[in-house]
């Protein structure tokens, strides 16, 4: 009854830094989030103002955070590939 | 309206059947271990798993559910779309590399890596179980309404053929097989929702959708000076709209009146004897009229009759601007028969491009549409994170930085079709194609109104999405049963080959249970149905995973009450709540036992605030234990 995983996995000296910065960039997605949801909730129909471009805000909120969780993900995985090439090189030197 | 089955459909549906089929057989064949059936043998490359997750993701409830939503209700629908999306935050920044690093074939490996517990193997399972099955319903009702219009066969013929072909996929080889299947079926979604877009964008708006094989139904409207032969036989008044049985040459029409005359409107009405008539006439007439249509379109300040193709901001403002005209049902008894009419509503288009239209209790001052709301949302963001058949894709690739870039290929690829799907829906809602007896069919209908083969094509597209998607989570469950139940919690030391051949037996058990309830479900709006899976995972899964994860003081005894709370805490508000007491017992919505449709805020936050006190209560259990998660 092991519990590993299903492939050997080598140390990673990152993963701490990386799970620190995980929960930053999540905390930050979350209140966006939770200001398009209290937008809805409490003032939906400032949702249907023109802002940008000839489109109201719930379109360009709506987009906005589709794009931003794209963005956000991008930025994680450079930041990430970095701490990995910077901690597990040293470890291996 | 009646669906005529199309040869090309057909031969359409058969090849991918036949291509699907064929790489389980392919696969099967290197497939004898363990860890190869539950895990692909963790060889799967990032970018084919990135693309195998949005296959497993975007569900019969993404392009069926979310399209009809969309089309019947505007941005409601799309807030769903943005929900489904933003879940997959939680799961890159916080769950996708230490689910990697902890677990071998479950999700329950990871949360139980600590503990080694049985108590944690058993609820664990089971929130695996009943997770997998309520997402498995909305799957199989999608895959009824799919092949309805595709081969014309009855709903209950699509679930059953469904059932047979995924229990055949996941008991000849595993997730290897899966996998290639979603990964094949996640990018032809995607690719064809493109050019359904650019259809879409191409043909820009009309007053009259006439489509090329389809002429749109002109509704007749009647007034005192010229009723047509039409004479009043009964009003009737429901919900302050006043509606009228017209009779011409022995055949009954409903009517809804308006200051001016009437107007004529879809009918279904079910006689004292079962027979059923649609717009008066047996449904093999045809006088049951795809709908959908604008009143008014604006564009630049002038009222035109046809746009012309328009860019996609272009149509995201010429809607905002314009008026469609939505059906809305109502439902009567008149007499011994039983009316359900389809009314015009004429909506402005920039309310279309607002939250309110299916969420109407958010514009009033009462707190209960306001909490369902956020408690929709709060699942749909949590719930992602804590689905067993996402959750035991990472056990498929090599490493933790495979996991993480899977991830991100799989945001950046639902992304996009997330974006896509609101304008499918609301091309759906003004070109003439709705079904208003199935929502779940707007996106397909759609794809017909540009032709035939654009149809065939996505039907089948439609269809192998239900299979791939019904495939993970029957891997799930047989990983369920087979690795976490009988093996670590019973003890069963069934070896690899008894592993698999477990597996293989409790996803045959799973996928017919699955048939069962596709079949009793049927009518339900896909992704509504998903939406309950969200709420279910959320909390049953969600504060088990995270505190493991971030938070040491965490005990097993925390983990399994926390689960039985979420569990117990979230179907119980299901089903006590409105939707389940009208679907189910003809319990009218306002007075249902309890008013919430959406229960995460209530039960993710108990379950939250049980592992905790737990935890706190029973930290003598882990001072024998010493682990770091990070």
């Amino acid at each position: 009854m092991d519990h590993g995983p299903a492939v050997e996995l080598g140390v990673d000296k990152a993963s701490a830094k990386k799970a620190k910065l995980g929960v930053w960039l999540f905390i930050l997605y979350t209140i966006v989030y939770a200001i398009f949801v209290a937008i809805g909730v409490l003032n939906y129909e400032a949702m249907g103002k023109i802002v940008l471009g000839n489109q109201n805000l719930a379109v360009v909120f709506g987009f906005g955070l589709i794009i931003l969780a794209i963005i956000m993900g991008l930025i994680y995985n450079w930041i990430c590939t970095s701490y990995e090439n910077k901690l597990n090189k040293e470890e291996q030197s | 309206m009646i669906y005529e089955a199309s040869t090309f459909a057909i031969v359409l549906f058969i090849f991918f059947v036949v291509i699907v089929l064929g790489l389980s057989f392919y696969f099967a064949r290197k497939t004898k271990s363990a860890s190869g059936y539950f895990a692909a043998g963790g060889t799967i490359h990032w970018a084919v798993n990135g693309i195998a997750f949005a296959g497993d993701y975007l569900s019969a409830a993404s392009f069926l559910g979310i399209c009809g939503m969309i089309a019947y209700s505007g941005y409601d629908g799309f807030l769903y779309s943005i929900g489904y999306l933003a879940g997959w935050v939680v799961a890159l920044f916080l769950v996708a590399e230490p689910m990697k690093r902890l677990g071998k074939f479950t999700f329950t490996d990871a949360l139980d890596a600590k503990f080694n517990s049985k108590a944690i193997q058993f609820t664990a399972a089971l929130s695996t179980l009943i997770v997998s099955i309520f997402y498995l319903i909305p799957q199989m009702v999608g895959a009824g309404v799919l092949v309805t219009p595709l081969l014309g066969l009855p709903h209950w013929v699509g679930v059953v053929i469904v059932g047979a072909i995924v229990i055949t996929i996941v008991a000849t080889a595993g997730m290897t097989s899966t996998t290639y299947v979603q990964f094949l079926k996640g990018g032809l979604l995607i690719i064809f929702s493109t050019i359904l877009a650019v259809y879409i964008f191409n043909n820009g708006f009309k007053l009259v959708p006439d489509s090329d094989d389809q002429k749109y139904h002109e509704f007749i409207e009647l007034n005192e000076g010229n009723m047509q032969g039409y004479e009043l036989v009964t009003n009737v008044e429901v919900k302050g709209h006043k509606f009228a049985k017209m009779e011409n040459g022995g055949i009954n029409r409903w009517f809804e009146q308006t200051e001016t005359g009437y107007i004529e409107i879809l009918s279904k009405t079910v006689e004292a004897d079962g027979d059923e008539l649609y717009n008066g006439e047996p449904k093999e007439n045809s006088k049951f009229f795809q709908v959908g249509h604008m009143s008014k379109i604006i564009v630049d300040g002038e009222e035109v009759k046809e746009t012309g193709a328009l860019s996609p901001f272009k149509y995201l403002s010429t809607i905002n601007n314009s008026e469609i005209v939505r059906f809305l049902k109502e439902h009567f008894e008149d007499g011994e028969n039983s009316v359900t009419v389809w009314r015009q509503e004429i909506t402005q288009g920039s309310d279309m491009l607002i939250p309110g239209l299916k969420f109407k209790k958010i514009k009033e001052e009462s707190m209960i549409g306001k909490i369902n709301f956020i408690s929709l949302m709060l699942a749909l963001f949590l719930g992602t994170a804590s689905l067993p058949h996402i959750l035991i894709r990472y056990y498929t690739v090599p490493s933790q930085k495979d996991a993480r870039k899977s991830t991100i290929i799989a945001i950046a690829a639902i992304g996009f079709f997330y974006v896509l799907t609101l304008f499918m829906g609301l091309g759906a809602a003004t070109n003439g194609v709705l079904d208003v007896e199935s929502s779940n069919m707007s996106g397909p209908l759609l794809a017909k109104a540009f032709g035939i083969g654009l149809f065939s094509i996505i039907s089948a597209i439609a269809f192998a999405t239900v299979l791939g998607t019904v495939s993970g989570l029957i891997v799930a469950s047989s990983g369920a049963i087979a690795h976490d139940f009988i093996d670590k919690f019973l003890g069963k030391d069934l070896g690899d080959k008894g592993k698999v051949r477990a597996g293989k037996i409790a996803a045959f058990a799973v996928g017919i249970i699955a048939i069962i309830l596709g079949i009793l479900f049927k009518g339900m709006n896909v992704s509504f149905l998903v939406g309950w899976a969200f709420a279910v995972a959320a909390s049953a899964n969600l504060p088990a995973i995270l505190m493991v994860l971030f938070w040491k003081k965490t005990t097993a005894k925390g983990v399994a009450w926390s689960i039985i709370v979420g569990i117990v805490t979230a179907l119980g508000l299901i089903i006590t709540g409105p939707t389940i007491g009208e679907q189910f017992f003809g319990i009218a919505k306002e007075n249902a036992i309890q008013p919430l449709d959406a229960p995460a805020i209530f039960s993710f936050t108990l379950a939250l605030i049980t592992l905790i006190v737990v935890s706190l209560m029973t930290q003598k259990d882990n001072s024998t234990k010493k682990f770091d998660v990070n």
